[in-house]
Parts: structure tokens; C-alpha cells; sequence
């Protein structure tokens, strides 16, 4: 009885997630290999001609070097951030805790459009000249939240007098940390770089405020949307996009469950 | 004179409250211990009695709120744990899940850069010591309970420390394997002549070991004293209680002697023999006896001992539980051997018998000043 119940939500729930996300994305891809400018149907033929034009398109060549370099940057820090951040929150009690914590999540529910403009303000105040570094900034704030909650329930996952075992052994705190911690949250803490890299690949609104005269490739994208005859080319970047950015979430995701099972 | 290895004088360790409304933890409270050169220590105690914190502090993992610990005569406040000459076996063993078995056990040398030849024979060395060198290229989440317990004493042991602080090591084992672990273990200490500080709560488990045992409860240690005077002689009815089986009469003082009080018990009065503690008149005192020191026998209204009814008899093999509801008002419990001849046959439930002792073997082990009702356990 109850299985049976469980098993319509479960149906429930795929058909509703492959209708609105699964099957345009399908559509998506299969428009970009559509031998035509215009998304209609009936196709007209198969064609690689669209992923050819992305390849000799300079300005689009550069917004993937800013974006992959951005993205790269940006999500080095955070996971370092993070890192520091989870190692602070599990292991350490100090004052101000809960409110700590509560900061470090906000970035969650902010809505990344006003994030977005208040930063943009500040930086004008500041004087400070807008481009990939501003947004990348940005990305860091962003990111920070999903790395320290990746690498926290990481270190939640093990005992923490395994680094007490480690300093009784003769470590330092420090080297306690490198030897024993770290390795351990290892596929934890790539699986929070990558994440983080995705976030900041995918980013529009904020990096529309903040790139200045650097686009990223969403950035870059959405600047395309404006000459239909572009649209084709605007199609295969997108498709490309969302399958780098599936195939870098389904090994996060693999990688934190690899950390997992190493009790 | 022995060299005394562990010292801790007047150690106290206070948790603060997690909230301004709530009260401050006192774990461990001005407890004093000497602990010599090779013995076999155990702390031993109930659940919470502040055990696990007073090995952290010989550790280095806590420091004390007051008080000092002092390892081989110096005083290790503002020692680090890195430096200190200890090394533990944590209850959970706290094994390294992303190393091999030898890694594990190799640690404590490779942070000390010990030369990695060298290394390799003294891990080898400590593995052949625990019986598990087959098993050095396994991650410990490959090796049973009983093995894991094993790598974490070979890693420590693998360090040499002049004291090594084990808190309930056994504890996660089966009973059989707990056994045989224990004789290993002390058959262990004595080879290498390491001071040992053991952590149970096992009562069997401290006697069957220790050289010495502080009993613990609510942060303070009540008694310190080798097996046989912590069971014979019994500082209070809490370690009375803990260690073995008692049985708590209350009486009260009607007249003291030079070496015998005598106490009355319901209608009976009753000679004692008096050690250390020394009632006066009138007081209300709390008399100990083991359940294996007494006998019964025909009810008899002239000589020693106290009248009662058997409300229980139980069969456990080699001996006989009777519990017996005094006159006076406590219950007692008598343990006798089933051996031919001292088979109380018909002594079923509702009898009435007479519990006698030796006069030796009862002892007082609380008085209280103000003739209140003393309270068993
Ligand atoms: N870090 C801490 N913060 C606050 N209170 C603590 C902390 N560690 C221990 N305590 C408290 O101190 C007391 C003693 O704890 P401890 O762990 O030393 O007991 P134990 O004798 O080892 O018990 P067990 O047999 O259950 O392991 C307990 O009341 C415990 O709740
Ligand atoms: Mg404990």
C-alpha cells in the first residue's frame, strides 16, 4: 500500500521534471543540430555547420577564456573560504556561532539581481573599475555558501578526535590538518570546487552588472539574443553549456559520494 | 621509592554552561592521584563520571580549570600534546580511514621523521606485537572490531610513550573476545613495564587487571586503592556498591568499645568491629556485607544474627541467590554456594531464617553526625 503510493510520487515527480526541464533542453540540442535558422518545425537537416561557426566567432572564443578563468579563480577561493569556514563551524566553539553561520547563508536568499546592483554601487563608490575581476568577486560571495555546506557535512562525516588521534600522535594542529583532515575531505573539497565552478560558469545576472566590458559566455549569450540570425549560434552555445555543466555536477556528485564510503 | 609517572594534584575541570541560564559542568573535581613508574591504573566509574576527562587532561586535549598534572615529576600545563610523552588508545579507536593498517600505525614515527627504514622495522615490530602483521597493507575499514583494537594499541605503542592512556578499549568487543583481550592486554603492560591508565566502567574488568583503581563518581575520586582493599575494605557505600555486591543494613550506635561498637539492628544488637571510622553513641551508622559472607539458618531467638523471611531464591549454577526481608526493615540478599551439605533444602519463599556473619566481615562503612537517616546506595 504505502509502496505503491511512493512509487506514483516518484513517477509523479520525473514525468513533471522531464516535461519542464528535460524536454526543452532536448529540444534545445536538437534544434542546434537543425540544418535551418529558424526554431521550427519540421527539421530540415542534420547539420554541424552551428558548432562550427561558435569555434571561428572571436568574441565568443574570449567570453569562454573569461568565463573558464573566472570561474577557475573564483571557485578556488570560495572552496578555500569554505574550507575555512566548515573547518571553523565543526570543530571550533566560539561566540557568535549561530549568527556566524546564519552570514555565511545568506547569499542563498538573496536574489542575485540585487546583489547584483548594490555591488555595482559600491564599486562605482569605491571608485573601483568594473570587469572579470568585479564579477569574480562576486561569484566568490555566491559560491561560499554551497562549498561550506559540501565540505561541512564532509567533516561531520568523521569522527573529530581523528585529529585529536593525529596531534596525540605528535602533529601539530597544523599538520594534523594537512595529514589527516584535508585528505580525507579531499573528494569533498573538489566536488565543492566544481560546484563552484558552475555556479560561476552559469551566472548571468550578476555578472551582467559587474563584467564591465569583459563578457562571460551567459553574458556574452544573452548580449546574441538580440540578432535573430544569430539564434542558431546562441542554440549550440547553450547546448553546450548545459552538457559541460551536467557533466561537471554528475562528477561533483560522484566525488562526494566517493567520500562517503571512505569511512 | 618508586618514580612516580602521572600526577595529578587537586585537578579540577569545569565545563561552563552552554547557556547563561544553564549550570556549569563540574566533569572532574579537585582529584589528586600518584600514579608510579609501570603500574597498571585504572579510573573506574559509572557513565559521566568525568573518566574520559581525566585522561584528556593527562592528554593535553583539555586543560584544567585549576589544579596541575605532572608527567615524570614536571608540570605539563604549557605543554602541548604533541610533546607530551603519552600516547592514547581512544575508545572508538580513532584509526586513520584514508590510511593502510602500517600507515596508521606508521604515523606517529613519520611526523617525527623518524628514517623511514627504521620506520618500517618498528612498525613491522608493533604489528608482530598486537599478532596482525598479515594485515599491514589493509584500510581499517577492511578489519573487524577486535582488529581495529589492535592497530590503534600498535599505534600507539609504536611511539614508545612513557605512559599510555586507554579509555575503555574494549568497550565495543563481545564478551568472549573482551576476555581474552584483557589477559593480552595486562600480560602486554607487564612485558613492556609501560604505565598503563585504563578507563571502564566494568567493575570485573578493573579487578581482573589493575594493579590499582580510583573509584570515580560525579567527578571526584572516592577511594584509590588495589583490588582486594577496595573490595574487602570499601571507603563508602558508593564503592561498596560499585565493586562487587553489598548489602547495606542500617543500625544504630548503642555503645563504643576499644575496638567493637555495639549497634542495634531492630531488636538485635549486634558487635562490630571498628576500624578507622569511630561512632559515638546514638548515631545512625550504615553496616556493609558481602552477599557470599553470610549464612543462614533456623530462626533462634538467643544468638547472633537477624531474623527475616526469604522473599526470593534464585538459581544461578554454582550458587544460590536467597533475598531475605529483614525484620529491622532492609532487604538483604544471601549468596551460598550449592555444594553438598550447605543445600538449604524447603527454604522456599515465605521462610522464616536467621542471617548470620563472621564478626569480622561486616564492616561500618558510614556514620552520619547528626543522627539523620543515612540513605542506602
Ligand atoms: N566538552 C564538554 N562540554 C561540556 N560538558 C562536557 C564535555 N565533555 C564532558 N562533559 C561532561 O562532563 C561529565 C564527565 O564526562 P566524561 O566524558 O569525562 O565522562 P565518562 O566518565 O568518560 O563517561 P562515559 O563512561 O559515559 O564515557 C559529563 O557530565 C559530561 O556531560
Ligand atoms: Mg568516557
Amino acid at each position: 500500500m504505502r509502496r505503491k503510493s511512493g512509487f506514483s510520487f516518484g513517477l509523479f515527480y520525473f514525468l513533471v521534471v522531464a516535461f519542464i526541464l528535460f524536454l526543452p533542453i532536448l529540444l534545445l540540442v536538437v534544434f542546434s543540430f537543425n540544418d535551418s535558422t529558424k526554431l521550427v518545425f519540421p527539421l530540415k537537416g542534420f547539420t554541424t555547420q552551428h558548432y562550427a561557426d561558435l569555434v571561428g566567432n572571436r568574441e565568443m572564443v574570449e567570453a569562454v577564456r573569461t568565463s573558464v578563468l573566472l570561474g577557475l579563480g573564483s571557485s578556488f577561493l570560495a572552496t578555500a573560504l569554505g574550507t575555512m569556514g566548515a573547518i571553523a563551524l565543526s570543530r571550533f566553539k566560539f561566540p557568535g556561532k549561530g549568527f556566524f553561520t546564519a552570514v555565511s547563508a545568506l547569499p542563498l536568499v538573496i536574489p542575485y539581481v540585487i546583489l547584483g546592483v548594490s555591488l555595482l554601487i559600491m564599486f562605482n563608490q569605491v571608485g573601483i573599475k568594473l570587469s572579470a575581476w568585479t564579477a569574480g568577486l562576486a561569484h566568490v560571495v555566491i559560491s561560499i555558501p554551497y562549498a561550506l555546506l559540501i565540505i561541512s557535512s564532509r567533516l561531520a562525516g568523521f569522527p573529530d578526535n581523528l585529529e585529536e588521534a593525529a596531534m596525540d600522535l605528535g602533529a601539530t594542529y597544523w599538520g594534523a590538518l594537512l595529514r589527516v583532515t584535508i585528505p580525507i575531505s579531499f573528494p569533498a573539497l573538489v566536488a565543492a570546487f566544481l560546484i563552484c565552478f558552475t555556479i560561476s560558469f552559469d551566472e548571468f545576472a550578476i555578472s551582467s552588472f559587474l563584467v564591465g566590458t569583459q563578457p562571460t559566455l551567459p553574458v556574452y549569450l544573452y548580449s546574441q539574443l538580440r540578432f535573430p540570425t544569430r539564434l542558431p549560434l546562441v542554440v549550440s552555445l547553450s547546448s553546450i553549456l548545459m552538457v559541460a555543466t551536467m557533466i561537471i555536477m554528475l562528477l561533483a556528485e560522484w566525488l562526494r559520494r566517493l567520500g562517503d564510503t571512505t569511512r | 621509592m618508586t618514580e612516580l609517572t602521572v600526577e595529578l594534584r587537586n585537578v579540577s575541570k569545569i565545563y561552563p554552561a552552554r547557556r547563561s541560564s544553564g549550570k556549569d559542568v563540574v566533569a572532574v573535581r579537585e582529584v589528586s592521584l600518584d600514579i608510579p613508574s609501570g603500574e597498571f591504573f585504572t579510573l573506574l566509574g559509572p557513565s559521566g563520571c568525568g573518566k574520559t576527562t581525566t585522561l584528556r587532561l593527562i592528554a593535553g586535549f583539555e586543560q584544567p580549570t585549576s589544579g596541575e598534572v605532572y608527567l615524570q615529576g614536571k608540570a605539563v600545563s604549557k605543554i602541548p600534546t604533541y610533546k607530551r610523552p603519552v600516547n592514547t588508545v581512544f575508545q572508538n579507536y580513532a584509526l586513520f580511514p584514508h590510511m593502510t593498517v602500517a600507515k596508521n600505525v606508521g604515523f606517529g614515527l613519520t611526523v617525527k621523521r623518524v628514517p623511514k627504514a627504521e620506520r618500517e622495522r618498528r612498525v613491522m615490530e608493533a604489528l608482530e606485537l598486537v599478532q596482525l602483521p598479515d594485515l599491514a597493507n589493509r584500510k581499517p575499514s577492511q578489519l573487524s572490531g577486535g582488529q581495529q583494537q589492535r592497530v590503534a594499541l600498535a599505534r600507539a605503542l609504536v611511539n614508545r610513550p612513557t605512559v599510555l592512556l586507554l579509555d575503555e578499549p574494549l568497550g565495543a568487543l563481545d564478551l568472549k573476545l573482551r576476555k581474552a583481550m584483557q589477559l593480552e592486554l595486562k600480560q602486554l603492560q607487564e612485558r613492556l613495564g609501560i604505565t598503563f591508565v585504563y578507563v571502564t566502567h566494568d567493575q570485573e574488568e578493573a579487578l581482573t587487571m589493575s594493579d590499582r583503581i580510583a573509584v570515580m563518581n560525579y567527578g571526584e575520586a572516592l577511594q584509590v586503592g588495589d583490588p582486594m582493599t577496595l573490595y574487602e575494605k570499601p571507603a563508602n557505600s558508593f564503592v561498596a556498591d560499585f565493586i562487587g555486591e553489598s548489602n547495606f543494613v542500617r543500625g544504630t550506635v548503642k555503645q563504643v568499645d576499644d575496638d567493637e561498637a555495639q549497634i542495634a539492628i531492630g531488636r538485635k544488637v549486634i558487635a562490630v568491629r571498628l576500624e578507622e571510622e569511630r561512632p559515638s553513641p546514638n548515631q545512625n551508622v550504615l553496616l556493609t556485607i558481602r552477599p557470599e559472607k553470610l549464612w543462614l539458618s533456623e530462626p533462634d531467638e538467643q544468638a547472633d544474627g537477624l531474623p527475616g523471611v526469604v522473599e526470593e531464591v534464585v538459581y544461578i549454577g554454582t550458587s544460590t541467590r536467597y533475598i531475605v526481608a529483614l525484620e529491622a526493615g532492609d532487604e538483604i540478599v544471601v549468596r551460598l554456594q550449592n555444594r553438598p551439605g550447605t543445600k538449604m533444602a524447603g527454604l522456599g519463599r515465605g521462610a522464616p531464617v536467621k542471617v548470620s556473619w563472621r564478626f569480622e566481615d561486616a564492616r561500618i562503612i558510614e556514620a552520619d553526625g547528626r543522627g539523620e537517616e543515612l540513605v542506602i546506595g
